[in-house]
């Protein structure tokens, strides 16, 4: 009798194997699935929230005040804008520190189609970027000017980064073999008026 | 333990209240095993301190942590306000700060030095690979719970640091500048990153760094403490089981560690009291003026203890590889126990090249961390691909120059040196 209990139980266990087998694999997938699903909430809260994508609402600068060689710093979606004015003579100084350029001609960069040009704006005279290096998002120091001791005699102004040392000319393009990899982003930007920029839009541009 | 199950059973007590607890709870077997009857080599040396060390760290951390939490607002319109209210209206409030201040930076100190014991005696290698993976991850966790923390006073190189830092993720190909909003959950460094970064600084990382030190002290327990000799102590016990080169971690090791601790102790407070600003590397000159996102401070660096990795990532003329570079330069060690092909653990017993190599080591990670907080000219950025190139020849050459190396005899006890 003994025997006959212990033949019983072994054969229970066999047929059981395979079934014990599956019914564990797939608790197992199940529980992973659930997991993956229970994260979802918690994962998609950390994503920007509602208010903080409302307030990339569009900003308006009124530059009628702006002299050239200055800059006027705004904000839109919490990233600095910064305006500049050039004068002529500041337009000419692009061209001359053309060599030095890793994107000479804005195709590895991102910008409006409006500002894949020469000056990089809708008007020559108003350069609009973002005031954060491409690097890693520091405020580039506006460095107008030409040939000064600390950036050598090849600088005809730009922006420098003081962080990592990243370098870019008067319209925001990036010299070579600075850790920056892209010319300063332009943002989506036009003229509502002679002297009023609005960033953030763009329908109607230029 | 047979017994005293048997006893529950049946009704009697094993007496006091000790013995009750006993009849309910495993302290008297955890207790053996981990203090009392946990035998750590008798040679211990001053290398072997640092790991109690920053056990007492974390522990000075947690509490002054908890009592900052009291009075500190996390949300970019009062966070900086809220911390000078700490330093000037809360009683004893600029002690607890500049103890927890000071106290980030204690912990680097003695978790590299920690670190570096481990790589003077080997005690990554086998048995003990676990327990240095396990560390790694602890000083990952680390590294994050510093940087989180740092973000939360608010000033201006709390705000471009992070900007920095987090802007590193949108280096990865594809998802990269994704994964930047997602982990600001902003466009920006914002009133919502310092909310979460609170979050992870005080709740999710602390857990995360005591249950992984739990995890480090039980692997540890479990294979045994190394020696400045590089010796199995296990491999040679008495009639009772005890190693004969071993003595039990208390009474004897924790004199020992008392000691360190109040010698310690002594060092720390005399920076929280006379120079907790450790003039601008402790507390950063930058980090006095509250955040301000329009402007980037003139030069800007990290804290101290993430500046010879911050070195490496400046020296590296491309975005996506300077952190690659960056990131390798934290995880390469994670790898030492398979790198060293040496025949002995221990530096002792180890030849000329072991000593040199492990010499340029620490001169290149000390070069590196002075460069990171230098302002990247030409030649100091020269100077750190020099150091970068050192320092990862050290770790990617190690299966050929340890295996090149003399080394000495071991000898079959440990021994003394004076």
């Amino acid at each position: 009798m003994t025997d006959n209990v212990m033949t019983d139980q072994t054969t229970t266990d066999d047929m059981d194997a395979s079934r014990r087998r599956f019914i564990s694999i797939a608790t197992a997938g199940a529980g992973a699935v659930a997991t993956g699903l229970f994260a979802v909430p918690f994962l998609g809260s950390l994503k920007p929230s509602a208010r903080a994508q409302a307030l990339g609402a569009p900003v308006q600068i009124n530059i009628e005040s702006l002299q050239p060689g200055q800059v006027a710093r705004a904000q839109w979606r919490g990233r600095t804008v910064y305006v500049v004015r050039r004068d002529e003579d500041m337009l000419e100084r692009v061209a001359k520190m053309e060599p030095q350029l890793a994107d000479p001609g804005s195709a590895a960069s991102d910008q409006p189609e409006y500002a894949v040009n020469e000056f990089r704006s809708v008007k020559p005279e108003v350069l609009v970027v973002f005031g954060q290096c491409t690097h890693l998002g520091c405020a580039p120091a506006p460095r107008f000017d030409v040939q000064p001791a600390d950036l050598g005699s090849e600088w005809f102004g730009g922006f420098f980064c003081a962080c990592h040392g990243s370098k870019f000319d008067m319209a925001g393009r990036v010299l070579a073999g600075v850790p920056a990899p892209k010319n300063l982003e332009v943002p989506p930007y036009r003229f509502v008026g002679e002297s009023v920029i609005e960033v953030g839009t763009d329908t109607g541009a230029a | 333990m047979a017994r005293a199950e048997s006893d529950l059973r049946v009704g009697r007590d094993s007496g006091g209240v000790m013995g009750w607890i006993k009849d309910r709870f495993p302290l008297e077997s955890l207790l053996k095993d981990h203090i009392t009857e946990y035998y750590a080599s008798k040679n211990l040396n001053i290398w072997y301190v640092f790991g109690v060390l920053s056990m007492v760290v974390l522990v000075i951390q947690l509490l002054t942590g908890i009592f900052l939490t009291m009075n500190y607002k996390p949300s970019a319109a009062e966070a900086f306000a809220s911390v000078e209210y700490i330093m000037r209206d809360v009683e004893f409030g600029w002690l607890i700060r500049y103890m927890h201040s000071t106290g980030a930076s204690a912990f680097f100190i003695v978790v590299y030095l920690h670190m570096f014991r481990a790589m003077l005696y080997g005690s990554y290698r086998k048995p003990r690979e676990l327990v240095w993976l396990i560390g790694m991850l602890i000083f990952v966790v680390l590294m994050a719970e510093a940087f989180f923390g740092y973000l939360l006073p608010w000033g201006q190189m709390s705000y471009w640091g992070a900007q920095v830092i987090v802007s590193l993720f949108g280096a990865i190909p594809g998802i990269g500048e994704p994964l930047v909003d997602f982990i600001r959950g902003d466009f920006s460094i914002s009133d919502i990153t310092l909310n979460r970064f609170f979050a992870l600084h005080v709740i999710a990382l602390p857990l995360a760094l005591i249950m992984l030190i739990a995890v480090h002290i039980l692997a540890l327990h479990e294979v045994g403490s190394n020696n400045p000799d590089g010796i199995e102590i296990k491999e040679k016990k008495d009639a009772n089981g005890v190693p004969l080169d071993g003595i039990a971690f208390h009474p004897f090791h924790t004199s020992k560690d008392l000691v360190a601790i109040v010698v310690f102790m002594a060092a720390f407070f005399a920076v929280v009291f006379f120079a907790p600003e450790m003039n601008g590397y402790f507390l950063e000159h930058a980090n006095f003026d509250p955040a301000d996102r329009l402007v980037t401070p003139e030069h800007i660096a990290p804290v101290w203890y993430f500046t010879p990795f911050y070195a490496i990532l400046r020296a590296v003329p491309s975005k996506l590889f300077g952190v690659i570079l960056m990131g390798a330069a934290v995880v390469l060690p994670a790898f030492l126990p398979w790198l060293d092909k040496s025949p002995v653990k221990s530096v002792r017993y180890k030849g000329m090249i072991t000593r040199i190599a492990l010499g340029a080591f620490v001169v290149s990670f000390l070069a590196l961390g002075y460069l990171g907080i230098q302002p990247a000219t030409d030649l100091y950025t020269a100077l750190a691909r020099f150091f970068t190139a050192i320092y990862f020849a050290f770790f990617l050459l190690m299966p050929v120059w340890s295996k090149m190396d003399d080394t000495k005899p071991v000898p079959e006890r440990v021994v003394y040196h004076a």
